[in-house]
């Protein structure tokens, strides 16, 4: 459909329509909207792992002058279970619930138990101390291995594992058990000459979005009511507070800030309901800002996890069998994303007999949240780390390899279906020819190999085109734009409709004034929105082709539609789209398309990267100094922004491997809950990331599109960590390689 | 408390404002002055996207009293470029693609603008140091750190 | 704490007045890059500050035969731009330029972060390695105090309620005389020190080192002198073994905690790998300043 096609804006690199108000600061994100008497809400958080609330007492900060308002848990009207969509995270409502005002327990340092709501935040700081509150402290658990050891404390009395042959009796801190399967496993191994099993651990990591959460909301006496947020997703927003609330989806509007990063971590609500209950108990607008120790306290990570892998191969590089054990970590509430580690961990590679377990696990940490192709870079990791092994004991160059058993079209994965057209192969050539893989180490370096899958989503995405009298229009679209998406909305309708991009704005409608979209997340935005956009754009097209035809007395079907142009093929007429729009009021009325789909068909898109490092080996240090991301996009509709997708997926990455994690004490009490000692990259920790797009088009887009916003994050991991275990010579399987865990494994502590 | 009369220069427009002893300045940008540009990340100083100078010297809003702003001359991203056009370096930022979300671009807007004044011909690795205290999470850095090179190459090239 | 009263004294003496007898706590701030995020941390005790940057001496500097005498409230990138400082304490120079990122840079200063006393500072171990003063004042008078003697514990110094840093004093460096300085980070730039080290070395016309101080950081409650290190040095021509003799009586005077930026085992090892390290590059300097 789209192959080898000559476009006239796709493909270019044009500048934003939102740019200038981003690099001017008037662009306004979640904490940017004050509203006339507006009061400040303030939350208490728990300071402790795991414990009971034995009593609790707000009468005195409610008494504190300058208090308008306080919220509990009790403020939630009772509801009963169900799922709650959120992005590419799972949870349910109780939880949810739960999760933003503590019931009854605490499950969490940080966790979120009572709101005040003053006339300023200095105010609602110090009715805070005014809390009585006492706790009965629970012993924690912090990991997935003391959480299922027998007779750890069990954080929810009435969890009882899913998932088991038999339904158990007593409860546990696993929610869930999963397994997928195909073929056989154990002839698989017994056809293996070489096998390679390792466990391996990646710790909790953050987002590390730069915008804290934050929310202006007002709720009428009339019950209408607006939340200003910082989101990913206001529908979903919309939904949730609904539930939560028990109120009519028509009477809560919800209008998307522009967001500053979200990454799967702005799929979900923490301040709005609460702040819509201070703001219908004091009669006032009520903002809520996080701090940035609330974010990383109390907003969710990407899960920490324990992976064992086993791969086996007969000698001419055939693997023969590939197996695995997950076990997620999902914080305080059931839901990691361990379900998306076991469908995507070796997907990459076309191997018949694949068994591999997934355990979904609490523990007394936040409550994960989606992070950027979620629970795949963890899986990922192990899987990668374990390649590069066996291509060492085959003698194998690690891309050859892959090569040799990459899934292609036609492959069948574990998760269900076969593969339709995939650029893995084209991927992987693209690496091995690059010129970074021509570079030849210096001394004390390493270089790691790693591939990545993402399956990608479609989903609900819904635009209206509103044509003006002069010719230009406006792209009502409903997908918060994280990345510059914008720009690509307004390629793709230009193209379809054969004008200038700049003739179309791009605008982001609120739940009130665009169709309901699901968030922007799951690399869907380009993809699904996109296929909408050019739904509207041809829609518009098709009604200008209808209103020539009736100005010149023929059939539309005598119409042609050529760059912006209609032409009579029966005669000599042409009207270009701003004269039609001119004369729409005469023609029935100014033209509006739409487009209202749930689309299918989300192409994979594969990446590989490269990595160089250099070890100071008496001191652990690893300096990243080559970097290389190869992804397959489909087709480019904006190549820098493409290529920016794959650097900063890179360089999370890259954080993740070498220096990010959450560090708790012995209690389960957070330590590192700001950016001085969760240690995301810095410009100076890092070289050029070179990007390259590798395009095989994905045939159920109109233009090609893959979605890339988050294969990119996956390979970053083992290709960091395979190229340290490359440089010191001793095996990698602990993130993150801070330079004491480096300095360690060179002296042999392990 | 009492509130503090402040009288000041932001943009070298003379400002005045109330404020209390515990406001930092990135508190009366934001909620005295309706001044919003400048962002707040994290409070303590660790990620740049308050940034703006004081007599003519970096810092982040964020660490200065409100209070300190009394005679001194304050400026923000508002100040930067004109009401009709963009500065060389906001040009460039969006040429390059050099921000996603854009939360962090004011910062690093200001940021860059203090770097090629002091030093308009640094290397890659004199920027990136002297971009070290602006924190980006969405690009990697990459694109911001050529838009600021090409950045400093046309301003020289225009001197 | 929180800031609820705020003064701009204009001399060292209406300081001082300020300093004592005050009914609330009181804190004197120099670039505030400490004392306003401790200010918030623990938002309920009122603080009354004392904001030092408009005493003229308190940010300005001399330079002579007598040596550096620097008004403890310049803040960082100013000083580390004075290149007649640099050539003579290139070592105190970058240890006041790792201090935090650019933009901590234009408000930090060496006194606030001698004052604020944490075990981490940068410039600590580099001011003893020099031999630097404090000269203190009050409402008593005037005392001067090695640094080595001015940071008493975590978070706490010499100076009695009432009194301040006025200047930092350091003699003027003979040729042959030098300073360097290295910390050791997890990423290349915004992290506290993990470990530290400060040296200087004097060197005759031959090349042997007539005198040394070794002074190291982040690996005990205060900032160590280690006297017996620099001993080791002293008569040498700082050759390899020397150096690493000096490095492994550093390591064993430290005193480290595990924490979430490194663990006892780990500052232990990496303070002796700084002293080497840094012992090699003043050696180079104060060879090239014979």
């Amino acid at each position: 459909m789209s192959e080898a096609r000559e476009f006239k804006y796709i493909g270019q690199s044009t500048i934003r329509p939102d740019g200038f108000d981003k690099v001017t600061g008037r662009a306004n994100y979640g904490a940017d909207l004050s509203l006339p008497g507006m009061i400040w809400g303030k939350i208490l958080r728990s300071p402790h792992a795991h414990a009971i609330i034995k009593r609790l007492d707000t009468s005195r900060a409610e008494a504190f002058p300058g208090v308008l308002a306080v919220a509990t848990h009790s403020d939630f009207p009772s509801v009963t279970d169900q799922a709650i969509e959120s992005g590419e995270g799972s949870l349910t409502l109780l939880d949810l619930a739960r999760n933003v005002l503590a019931k009854d327990k605490v499950l969490y340092h940080g966790h979120a138990i009572v709101a005040i709501a003053a006339k300023t935040s200095a105010i609602a700081e110090q009715a805070l101390a005014l809390i009585d509150i006492e706790y009965e402290v629970l012993k924690p658990v912090m990991d997935v291995r003391e959480a299922m050891a027998a007779g750890a404390p069990i954080l929810h009395p009435d969890m009882f594992t899913q998932g088991l042959a038999e339904k158990p009796t007593t409860a546990s801190n696993v929610a869930t058990r999963l397994e997928y399967k195909m073929g056989d496993i154990e002839a698989g191994f017994k056809d293996a000459d070489v096998v390679v099993e390792r466990e391996f651990y990646t710790p909790t990591a953050h987002q590390g979005y730069i915008e804290p959460h934050a929310c202006t909301v007002r709720f009428e006496k009339d019950g209408q009511s607006m939340i200003w947020c910082s989101t990913q997703g206001h529908f979903d927003v919309r939904a949730s507070t609904a539930k939560l609330l028990a109120m009519d989806l028509g009477k809560l509007k919800v209008i998307a800030s522009e967001i500053g990063g979200g990454f799967g971590g702005k799929t979900t609500v923490y301040l709005e309901p609460v702040a819509l209950i201070l703001s219908r108990k004091s009669g006032r607008p009520v903002k809520m800002i996080m701090d940035r120790d609330e974010v990383f306290k109390a907003t969710g990570p990407g899960s920490a996890t324990r992976s064992w892998v086993k791969i086996g191969a007969r000698k001419d590089g055939t693997i023969t069998a590939m197996q695995g054990r997950l076990a997620y970590e999902a914080g305080a509430f059931k839901g990691s994303p361990v379900m998306m580690g076991c469908m995507t961990a070796f997907t990459p590679y076309a191997v018949s007999n694949m068994y591999i377990e997934g355990f979904d696990v609490v523990v007394n940490k936040a409550k994960v949240a989606a992070y950027r192709a979620p629970g795949a870079p963890q899986a990922e990791f192990a899987v990668e780390m374990l390649v590069n092994e066996l291509a060492v004991k085959l003698d194998r160059d690690p891309i050859d390899l892959r090569l040799q058993n990459a899934a292609q079209e036609g492959t069948q994965t574990i998760y269900g279906p076969k593969f339709k057209r995939v650029g893995l192969v084209e991927c992987l050539e693209a690496a091995r020819d690059s010129k970074h893989y021509q570079q030849a180490l210096a001394a004390n370096q390493g270089r790691g190999v790693a591939a990545g899958f993402w399956f990608n989503v479609g989903g609900q995405s819904s635009v209206h085109i509103n044509m003006n009298p002069d010719g230009t229009g406006t792209i009502v679209e409903g997908s918060p734009d994280i990345g510059g998406s914008r720009a690509s909305m307004q390629m793709m309708a230009a193209e379809a409709m054969g004008i200038e991009p700049g003739r179309l704005k791009p605008i982001i409608g609120d739940t009130e004034n665009v169709a309901f979209s699901a968030g922007t997340g799951g690399s869907r935005t380009t993809f699904a929105t996109g296929m909408a956009v050019i739904e509207a754009a041809e829609d518009v097209v098709a009604q200008m082709k209808q209103r020539a035809a009736s100005m010149w007395n023929v059939t539309a079907e005598q119409v042609e539609w050529v760059d912006g142009v209609a032409l009579n093929t029966a005669g000599e007429d042409r009207l270009s789209l701003a004269e039609i729009c001119a004369g729409a009021d005469r023609t029935g009325g100014q033209i509006s398309g739409r487009g209202n789909i749930n689309a299918r068909g989300a192409g994979p898109s594969f990446a590989v990267h490269l990595c160089d490092v250099e070890v100071d080996k008496d001191t652990g240090k690893v300096d990243v100094v080559r970097y290389t991301a190869v992804q397959d996009a489909g087709k480019a509709i904006h190549p820098k922004y493409v290529e920016g997708q794959y650097q900063g997926g890179a360089v999370q990455g890259i954080g993740w491997a070498l220096n990010e994690e959450y560090i708790y004490s012995a209690d389960g009490l957070l330590e590192n809950a700001g950016f001085l000692d969760y240690r995301i990259p810095v410009a100076s920790d890092l070289p050029m990331i070179d990007a390259i797009i590798v395009e095989v088009p994905n045939n159920f887009h109109p233009y090609g599109v893959r979605g890339v916003g988050e294969s990119g994050i996956i390979p970053p991991l083992a290709a960091v960590g395979y190229a340290v275990e490359n440089a010191i010579g001793v095996p990698v399987t602990d993130l993150p390689l801070s330079p004491p865990r480096v300095f360690n494994l060179i002296q042999g502590k392990g | 408390m009492a509130k503090l009369h402040i009288t000041t220069s932001i943009n070298g427009e003379a400002t005045e404002f109330l404020c209390e002893p515990h406001e930092t300045l990135l508190d009366v940008l934001r909620n005295d002055l309706q001044m919003t540009g400048t962002k707040e990340g994290c409070g303590s100083g660790d990620c740049g996207a308050c940034s703006v100078t004081v007599d003519g010297r970096l810092t982040c809003a964020c660490l200065v009293l409100g209070v300190e702003a009394a005679g001194r001359e304050i400026g923000t991203i508002e100040g930067i470029g004109s009401s009709d056009k963009l500065s060389v370096i906001q040009e460039k930022f969006l040429e390059h693609a050099a921000l996603q979300c854009g939360i962090c671009t004011p910062g690093l807007v200001v940021s860059t603008q203090a770097l090629l004044e002091q030093n308009p011909n640094p290397t890659e690795a004199e920027a990136r140091y002297f971009l070290a205290g602006n924190l980006c999470r969405c690009t990697g850095y990459d694109k911001i750190i050529r838009a600021v090179l090409d950045a400093a190459a046309t301003m020289r090239g225009a001197a | 704490m929180a800031v609820v009263d705020y003064n701009a004294p204009q001399s060292v003496q209406e300081a001082v007045a300020l300093l004592s007898g005050s009914d609330i706590k009181t804190k004197v701030m120099a670039g505030g890059t400490d004392l306003i995020i401790q200010s918030k941390s623990q938002a309920v005790e009122p603080l009354r500050v004392v904001d030092l940057k408009h005493i003229a001496e308190m940010m300005s500097y001399s330079l002579d035969d007598g040596g550096l005498s620097l008004g403890p409230c310049m803040c960082c990138a100013e000083f580390t731009a004075l290149h007649d400082v640099e050539m003579l304490y290139p070592g105190l120079v970058e240890a006041a330029y790792l201090i935090g990122s650019t933009q901590v840079q234009g408000r930090a200063s060496i006194g606030g972060n001698l004052c604020n006393s944490s075990p981490a500072a940068d410039t600590i171990p580099a001011l003893i390695a020099i031999g630097a003063k404090c000269l203190i004042v009050g409402a008593g008078g005037e005392r001067t105090v090695a640094v080595e003697d001015f940071v008493t514990g975590v978070g706490r110094n010499c100076m009695q309620p009432g009194e301040l840093l006025q200047r930092i004093l350091v003699a003027r460096p003979a040729p042959g005389s030098r300073d360097a300085y290295l910390r050791f980070i997890p990423r290349t730039e915004m992290d506290i020190a993990v470990a530290g080290a400060g040296v200087s070395v004097t060197l005759d016309s031959q090349g042997v080192c007539t005198a040394a101080r070794i002074a190291i950081g982040a690996v005990a409650q205060t900032a160590l002198l280690v006297a017996s290190a620099a001993d080791a040095l002293v008569g040498t021509k700082l050759d390899e073994a020397s150096v690493a003799k000096a490095a492994a009586v550093a390591s064993a005077a430290a005193s480290p905690i595990t924490d979430r930026r490194g663990t006892i085992e780990f500052r232990r090892h990496i303070v002796g790998v700084l002293v080497k390290r840094a012992t090699l590059i003043a050696k180079e300097r104060a060879q090239a300043s014979l």
